[in-house]
């Protein structure tokens, strides 16, 4: 059976859901759009149940990307995803406007339960339903109380599940509805307002609140957390404490990853038989997946953090006290998150935008997004900085190599404003930007809802950059290990010959020719025609191929100028490599990395729309070409002239 | 006399009046603001802008231009809330 979860945002609906399906989640996609279709499978008495958890809404009518969906399936008996039965979780403590969404389910005459949830906090709040009498009111619906987070009420929404009659029930509560179509606002007004005096018609008769309190204790603690002062602060305070865990304390898990990858890699080329199968497996394969699973820890880190705050209802209020800040810049309160996501990984945090209901607030979002300094970058900085920048503290106390760090990140985030505000007068459109935001009431937050959502946000994670960062890392491997005709053969001759002459150790020349090979592959051909192009940033070929391949995803840099310097990086140790480096001259004899050529890098590193997976990720979410090449050409724009400037400027 | 309820102090309770003709009308009508409906303005963000409002039990958000749609009679008896 088909069973549909619906239910207003903040209704529980996620942990009714978590109750009755645990780990056995999938997402998948719903026809046609590219909202993610969360369902779990379920079995009663042998029989299998797919659950599909819809996105959260106040009215079947769409106000929002995410909230099309519940529109376009349930006015559709066609529909491949149509259900069977309808279970519509609602917030007793709130069941007014709980009810709305419940009644015009109710009228499409799909068996549908009623599952009053959170009946803990109605309690709570002196508010109790008669729920006999609200049968008698629907008589058409199941009813049945729960409190989800605890795990309270299953056996009998099973019971329900399983009694309930799978044919469609006659009666109708609106008696004149119909549905209405989406431009028909007029329509939309009047079902609305009968709608109410009919749902509270039947409150006066079935509820009964104990107490006038009306205005829960949330109140108190928003005088806190949304305070002109003190709110900024414990919002900074927080942030702190978020990036405090994801830049320092991730960094053992990702070096245990890292490691494990590198050891699995030189195993492999040691013990599989020559070839180019092995070398495609233990050059391109497994590098290729280690670089996806290398960032799990901060995103997962990232994830557990926002869910914790999401769960606790925290993250509305910063919502609200950040809307106004944004919003001069073309973008929303709920833009926060996708921001802050990125400096994890842009691909979650593009991802993440599809809460702001508002189109142009929701793709300025996304163009930006990928601006703010992403972990991918963090090896490219880290190198860069120990390489040409001194190791010395200004001002008798701040280290001058952070220092340059912390810049590069603000740089990424005043960039993403900047350009936010200027994509707000480019980008027209005909409809004003909007924010109506519940602010739900303070929780403790469940582990098990937390857990789940970093399990799934990790795992999309994994597949959608993990599909797009394989396939690249293997096209790039057949370019650095082919060339045209025999010439890669030829100059590993010579340079084996040249080698020879200069009584290299074994080692030593393997890796001369090595590097001998890579100048003459495909890729090195390429890189040096754009060296061009490149040297009035101050590269050379060598770093051309590196911005070639970083093309796959930014951190492939460090490994790239490792092969090409032929020289071997130990443990994630670059001190050879960064020797290597130091000692890299042009043909006149200046060095190559100076001062300047390494700052232009690093901030060609911080504009530049280096991650093929994000490109993917926003054409998805986009559902166009046109948004991810503008994206990719004005970032390209940016990081060019960027890093000529910085070069000028310096040399 | 109808206002804005963009204009309303925190603390004080109103009445829904009417709704201005726009986009939004519908999707705050099916959030519970309809003609005769009893709110409460709780605290306004720092800046002024958004607003909360609660709305028979619930806490809702919205812009100064959202409330700005929203006229509101004062309630008799209104007083403001400590």
């Amino acid at each position: 059976m088909k069973i549909a979860l619906l239910g207003n945002p903040n209704t529980g609906k996620s942990s009714v859901f978590n109750m009755l399906t645990g780990l056995r989640q999938q997402v998948g996609n719903f026809p046609g759009v590219t909202v993610d279709k969360k369902f779990g499978v379920f079995s009663l008495a042998n029989e299998e149940h797919t659950l599909i958890d819809f996105p959260g809404t106040y009215s079947i009518y769409p106000r929002s990307k995410d909230e099309q969906v519940v529109y376009d399936v349930l006015k559709n008996e066609e529909h491949p995803d149509f259900p069977d039965l309808a279970i519509v979780v609602a917030d007793e403590s709130n069941l007014e406007r709980n009810l709305f969404l419940f009644t015009q389910v109710y009228d499409l005459q799909i068996p549908v339960i009623l599952v009053l949830n959170m009946a803990d906090l109605a309690k709570k709040n002196g508010k109790s339903i008669n729920i006999p009498a609200l049968e008698i009111a629907f008589p058409g619906a199941k009813i049945v109380e729960t409190t989800a987070r605890v795990g309270l009420g299953k056996d009998r929404l099973i019971q329900d599940i399983q009694s309930i009659s799978k044919e469609k029930h006659t009666d109708r509560f609106y008696t004149s509805a119909k549905i209405c179509s989406l431009d028909d606002s007029k329509g939309q007004e009047i079902e609305a307002t009968e709608r109410y005096t009919l749902i509270n018609d039947v409150l006066i008769r079935v509820q009964t609140t104990s107490t006038t309190k009306t205005e829960a204790s949330s109140n108190k603690l928003d005088r806190i957390l949304v305070h002109p002062i003190f709110g900024y602060i414990i919002f900074g305070a927080i942030l702190m404490i978020i990036f405090q865990f994801i830049f320092a304390f991730a960094a053992y898990p990702m070096d245990f990853i890292d490691g494990i990858f590198a050891d699995f890699s030189a195993w492999l080329s040691q013990e599989l038989p020559a070839g180019l199968f092995s070398d495609l497996i233990s050059q391109g394969i497994v590098p290729g997946i280690g670089g996806v699973l290398v960032f799990i820890p901060q995103i997962a880190l990232l994830f557990f953090f926002i869910a914790l705050l999401e769960e606790s209802g925290y993250l509305a209020r910063v919502v609200f006290i950040m809307d106004r800040i944004m919003r001069p810049l073309g973008l929303n309160g709920k833009s926060v998150v996708p921001l802050l996501s990125s400096v994890a990984c842009a691909i979650p945090g593009v991802m993440a935008t599809r809460t702001i209901s508002d189109w142009k607030e929701r793709m300025i979002t996304i163009l930006v997004a990928p601006l703010m300094s992403c972990s991918a970058r963090i090896p490219v900085y880290t190198l860069l900085i120990a390489l040409v920048i001194p190791k010395q503290t200004v001002l008798g106390f701040l280290n001058l190599q952070g220092l340059v760090l912390f810049g590069l990140y603000t740089l990424g985030l005043v960039a993403a404003l900047l350009i936010a505000a200027m994509l707000k007068l480019l980008i027209k459109t005909r409809e004003k930007g909007f924010l109506l935001l519940e602010l739900p009431s303070y929780k403790s937050p469940r582990w098990g809802n937390v857990g789940i959502t970093v399990w799934e946000k990790v795992r999309v994670f994994v597949w959608d950059a993990g599909k797009v960062i394989l396939a690249i890392s293997i096209i790039l491997w057949a370019l650095a290990t082919f060339g045209p005709g025999d010439r890669m053969e030829k100059a590993a001759l010579k340079a084996e010959n040249h080698a020879k002459e200069l009584k290299l150790s074994n080692e030593d020349s393997e890796r001369f020719v090595a590097s001998a090979k890579l100048e003459n592959s495909y890729i090195g051909i390429m890189g040096k025609g754009i060296e061009p192009v490149i040297k009035p940033l101050g590269y050379d070929w060598k770093i051309g191929i590196s911005l070639i391949t970083s093309f796959a995803a930014r951190e492939v840099f460090v490994g790239s100028l490792a092969t090409i310097y032929a020289v071997q990086e130990d443990g994630g140790e670059n001190k050879r490599l960064i020797d290597r480096m130091r000692s890299e001259k042009r043909f006149d004899g200046t060095p190559v990395y100076t001062l300047a050529s390494g700052a232009s890098l690093m901030v060609f590193y911080v504009f530049a729309m280096q991650c093929m997976a994000t490109l993917a990720v926003v054409k998805r979410e986009t559902k166009s070409w046109k948004w991810p090449l503008i994206q990719m050409t004005f970032m390209g724009t940016l990081a060019y002239l960027g890093a000529f400037i910085t070069y000028l400027i310096l040399s | 006399m109808s206002k804005a309820l963009s204009i309303i102090k925190p603390g004080q309770l109103v009445t829904v009046a009417s709704i201005q003709d726009s986009a939004l009308k519908p999707k705050l009508m099916e959030m519970g603001l309809i003609a005769g409906k009893e709110i409460r303005v709780l605290f306004r963000a720092p800046f002024g802008d958004p607003i909360a409002i609660d709305v028979h039990g619930y806490v809702l958000s919205l812009r100064l231009d959202e409330a700005g749609l929203i006229q509101v009679t004062e309630s008799i008896g209104s007083e403001v809330f400590a």
